[in-house]
């Protein structure tokens, strides 16, 4: 691929540093604690007031191969990928080669100088700064790990020095993370000092891009897409949660699990006096993802609000009983934080390659409500909103998250949160409802929505019913009967079709003079909005439109034919949400063009803005 | 289809259980099973159970997957809800029902192409977790819905309806429950209400996963000779010695109960289970006694029924989770949400 550079955001006059506009790019050994470190200047950059975004790229693996992690500082705001690195951290030996290439013209290494660098690995247009890691860490420490570990932890010291981190602000922060652990703060403490003053005396002083302190932060929280999708299930009432471990969701379940251990524990009192603890939740590590939605099918069945989380290889499996609950009209929550297929594919890596599938999810004539989040924060007011369209509705919602989103930390807006906010437990009959109805029809009195009430079993006494994934009238009975069976499925259609009303709109933003619009969604949010503003700057205003919900509300019908052509941008090979857009919005194909990005790692504004030159001059030939 | 028709005004008054309610107050809607079909008995024992125990028909919740055996939650007990789920996924469904609401009496009827083979991962998962629900297999040996196949249960040399016999070891639901270290293991014969009807009834007393093989001989497909789950073969075969009797304690005087030296066992939520002959050296609280017996048993060609293993001292899925004793289908949304100023607190940590 080629990687041109975006023009410098602020670069300054001739001299001048550029301030809070750069990229830093760590090339590690997975398994050596290097997130920590990572980690570390991330926080101390957001608490800086700088706009920083962090990308792990990282393998399937739990030690020995190479793993990288970017941070992109911006005043500005922009969070996509870089590609084009001020200053990579030169850690790993094996890909020397590979990190030190990929570097611009008149960027920085910084490598432990304990070995001298092969020649081979010299460049003459790069900067090489040597700190002795290993010799600063192997005089410093005793334990063959701890002196593996503080080598991170003293680079990040010298990085600190290099861009300008402010100490206090990394003191504050290791003071956090280890107020448990005194003497691992007080190591992490040395080994930050080591680096950080070896740097001071031993390089230069002034690199031409740092940190200057702001206020670009403010408001704002540091936190990755998966704690957030937790935490709106906790908020949401969810009171059972089914999974199957999986990368890259598997930090949805097990947050959700730190949060109920936090917020929905109880101490009660035993008729004996002793004390005990209750929980009000369950939550059911499952043999198989095919279980962990049937565990979620059958607590939603009796009243409960259940949710599982996981990736493409686990709603390949949950295809038949996603059909079950879209035609027995059971609620169901999913999360689908998405990485990279087909099969196993590549688990930690990123792609939005789901969407077809689960629009379409199982056998048979189905269809499912989508929601598709962009940052940490839609994770959270989506995942409250899932559960209220899957009661309302009566069916499975799907959150289409990414593990680009999922994993990463992202600066966003704080969460708020109503008090006033009530559940929708949709159409749920009582005893003393079918008293003065009547009468209790499980899939007929259907509203103007096209739902049908539903009774819960064991709490009410009256309206049993028998729920059945066979063909069924809309009395739940058993038929073979063409119009009896016709009749529920046809406003099983329409009910679904009516939840687009519901879901969140589109965001559209208008440009001045603009015929062509860019339609994407989830993740790509960010790379397409900086590659709007670049085109913008260079004279073509285009339109935006990021659509976040199927079924596909009129807003999107109408952004679509208010303009002579459209580009869709998204992160799989084959056009989804191009597709669907043909398919469900009966927008002619031709008037749609593709930017694709499909190799696993996040899209960056580069590839939104060459594709979209692409196409508009594929345009003007026509 | 059976002719089961009863008449609508009982010819005479019909006896009446403690909560007021008859053996008609139990039953569900007619089978659409073969005339004789095994399952029917299952039901039939199933509804005198619930009837003798009292229970609210509306608490009981009736779970199933795909089948003939998995259609009988229709058969019984109107009242309760039921989900007739898919093939094989009995289990976790009723699992997350469980979790959801303890506070109800789960029936699970699954069949042995249902649990022993689709099914067979999650059935053996929900007695790991030891799920506190019945959890029936109407067990006989070969698949009748799609007309006449072998199931995973079928005896090596166990011959089928057009003649050729099966060559492949079964899996013994028995067996792999005590493995697996299941705390209520029972096998019974469809045509044996006598002693199934005991059996499910400590059952739904027992705290945990119950796990009942009910051997169900498939009239149509698999009641020939040459079949080894006939009603005929069953009958031969079958080793009668671990008979349990269900005394229901919470109702009956506990003076008057046989002390004859018997052995005796508590049911969690309140029962006895009396064991009426058991054979020298047979423990039924003892697992490792059992699996010596079935084993030994099965080589001889014998098929051990009764109440084989139980175990009242294993937690069940809720107490090793220690989840709320309100169902959680019942606590407020209030108690449930942090609300807006742990949010402002919780989100101190990321900034």
């Amino acid at each position: 691929m080629s990687v041109q550079s975006i023009a410098a955001e602020d670069s300054g006059s001739e001299g001048e540093p550029r301030i809070n506009d750069f990229s830093l790019k760590f090339a590690n050994v997975n398994g050596t604690g290097s997130a920590s470190a990572n980690n570390l200047i991330l926080r101390a950059i957001f608490r800086m007031g700088v706009p920083v975004s962090g990308k792990n790229l990282f393998p399937s693996n739990i030690q020995g191969l190479p793993t990288w992690y970017e941070i992109r500082v911006s005043g500005r705001g922009h969070t996509s990928r870089a590609q084009r690195y001020d200053l990579m951290v030169a850690m790993n030996g094996q890909t020397y080669a590979e990190d030190i290439g990929q570097l611009a013209p008149g960027g920085y290494v910084l490598y432990d100088s304990t070995w001298p660098l092969p020649a081979t690995l010299l460049r003459d247009d790069v900067n090489f700064l040597g700190v002795p890691l290993a010799k600063l860490c192997g005089d410093a420490f005793s334990g063959p790990r701890e002196r593996i570990l503080m080598k991170n932890i003293a680079y990040a010291g010298a990085v600190s020095y290099l861009i300008g981190i402010d100490p206090q602000v990394l003191a504050e922060l290791l003071e956090e993370s280890y107020s448990g652990n005194q003497a691992l703060r007080d190591s992490n403490q040395m080994a930050l000092r080591l680096g950080y003053d070896y740097a001071e005396e031993n390089l230069p002083a002034a690199l031409p891009f740092r940190l200057e302190a702001g206020t670009g932060t403010a408001g704002k929280i540091l936190i990755d897409g998966n704690t957030a999708t937790a935490l709106g299930c906790l908020y949401a009432g969810a009171t059972v949660a089914a999974w199957y471990p999986i990368t890259p969701a598997t930090s949805v379940a097990e947050n959700f699990r730190k949060l109920c251990e936090r917020y929905r524990r109880r101490k009660v009192t035993l008729a004996d006096g002793t004390v005990e603890t209750r929980n009000d939740f369950v939550i059911l590590q499952a043999e198989d993802e095919l279980a962990a939605l049937g565990m979620v099918i059958g607590a939603s069945w009796a009243g409960a609000r259940a949710f599982t989380s996981t990736s493409g290889p686990g709603i390949s499996l949950m295809n038949e009983l996603l059909g079950l609950a879209y035609y027995t009209e059971i609620p169901a929550v999913v999360i689908n934080v998405q990485r990279t297929g087909p099969s196993t594919g590549m688990p930690t890596r990123v792609q939005q390659a789901d969407l077809l599938e689960c629009a379409y999810a199982s056998h048979g004539d189905t269809k499912h409500i989508l929601l598709l989040p962009a940052d940490p924060r839609e994770c959270f007011e989506f995942a409250v909103q899932a559960f209220d369209l899957a009661e309302r509705f009566q069916t499975p919602v799907m959150m289409l998250s990414d593990l680009d989103i999922g994993m990463n930390d992202w600066a966003v807006d704080r969460f708020s949160w109503d008090d006033g906010y009530r559940p929708d437990r949709g159409r749920v009959l009582t005893d003393a409802d079918i008293q003065k109805l009547g009468h209790f029809y499980r899939y007929g009195d259907e509203d103007s929505e096209f739902v049908t009430p539903r009774t819960i079993p064991g709490l009410s006494e009256q309206g049993a019913y028998f729920t059945r994934g066979s063909g069924h009238d809309r009395y739940g009975l058993y038929t073979e009967e063409a119009d009896a069976y016709a009749q529920v499925v046809e406003r099983l259609a329409k009910k679904v079709e009516a939840s687009a009303a519901h879901l969140p709109e589109p965001v559209i933003r208008m440009q001045d003079g603009a015929t062509v619009g860019v339609i994407t969604m989830g993740s790509c949010e960010g790379a397409v909005l900086e590659a709007l503003e670049a085109l913008f700057s260079e004279g073509t205003p285009l339109d935006y439109m990021r659509v976040r919900g199927f079924p596909f509300d009129a807003g999107v019908r109408a952004f679509i034919d208010g303009h002579e052509r459209c580009i869709v941008v998204e992160q799989n090979r084959d056009a989804q949400l191009r597709s669907l857009l043909i398919l469900e919005a009966g927008v002619d194909g031709r008037r749609l063009g593709s930017i694709l990005s499909y190799g696993g790692l996040p899209i960056s504004a580069v590839q939104v803005i060459e594709g979209a030159r692409r196409a508009i001059h594929q345009t003007g030939e026509q | 289809m059976p002719s089961i028709n009863k008449p609508l005004i009982p010819l005479a008054a019909m006896p009446k259980n403690e909560i007021g309610l008859t053996i008609r107050d139990y039953e569900g809607s007619m089978s659409t099973l073969c005339a004789g079909c095994g399952h029917d008995s299952v039901t039939a024992a199933i509804v005198r159970a619930l009837f003798e125990l009292s229970v609210p028909p509306h608490k009981v919740v009736k779970m199933s997957g795909i089948g003939c055996s998995s259609k009988t939650t229709a058969y019984f007990d109107s009242a309760a809800h039921g989900f007739n789920s898919a093939h094989g996924r009995m289990a976790p469904i009723a699992t997350g029902a469980n979790a959801a609401n303890r506070d109800a009496l789960y029936v699970g009827i699954s069949g042995d192409g249902d649990s022993l083979s689709i099914g067979a991962g999650h059935m053996v998962h929900a007695i790991r977790r030891n799920v506190h629900m019945i959890y029936v297999i109407e067990n006989n040996g070969v698949y009748g819905l799609t007309k006449g196949q072998f199931s995973a249960s079928a005896d090596i040399g166990s011959a089928a309806k057009r003649g050729e016999a099966n060559t492949v070891a079964p899996v013994d639901p028995v067996m792999l429950a005590l493995s697996l270290g299941a705390s209520f293991v029972a096998r019974s014969f469809s045509g044996d209400k006598e002693q199934l009807v005991p059996i499910l009834k400590a059952a739904a007393q027992h705290r945990g996963l119950a796990l009942i093989d009910v051997i169900s001989p498939c009239v149509q497909f698999n009641n020939h000779y040459g079949s080894t789950k006939s009603y005929r073969y069953v009958r031969e075969h079958e080793l009668r010695e671990i008979d349990p009797d269900f005394i229901d304690t919470a109702r009956e005087i506990v003076a008057d109960l046989p002390r004859d030296g018997a052995l005796m066992v508590a049911m969690h939520d309140g029962g006895l289970v009396r064991f009426r002959t058991l054979p020298a050296d047979y423990d039924p609280t003892d697992r490792e006694a059992a699996m010596r017996y079935v084993n030994q048993a099965n080589a001889r060609g014998e098929i051990p029924t009764g109440l084989l293993f139980v175990d009242e001292s294993i937690p069940d899925v809720h107490e090793l989770n220690h989840t709320s004793e309100t169902p959680l289908v019942e606590l407020p949304f209030e108690e449930l949400c942090p609300g807006s100023a742990e949010l402002e607190e919780f989100q101190q940590s990321f900034v």
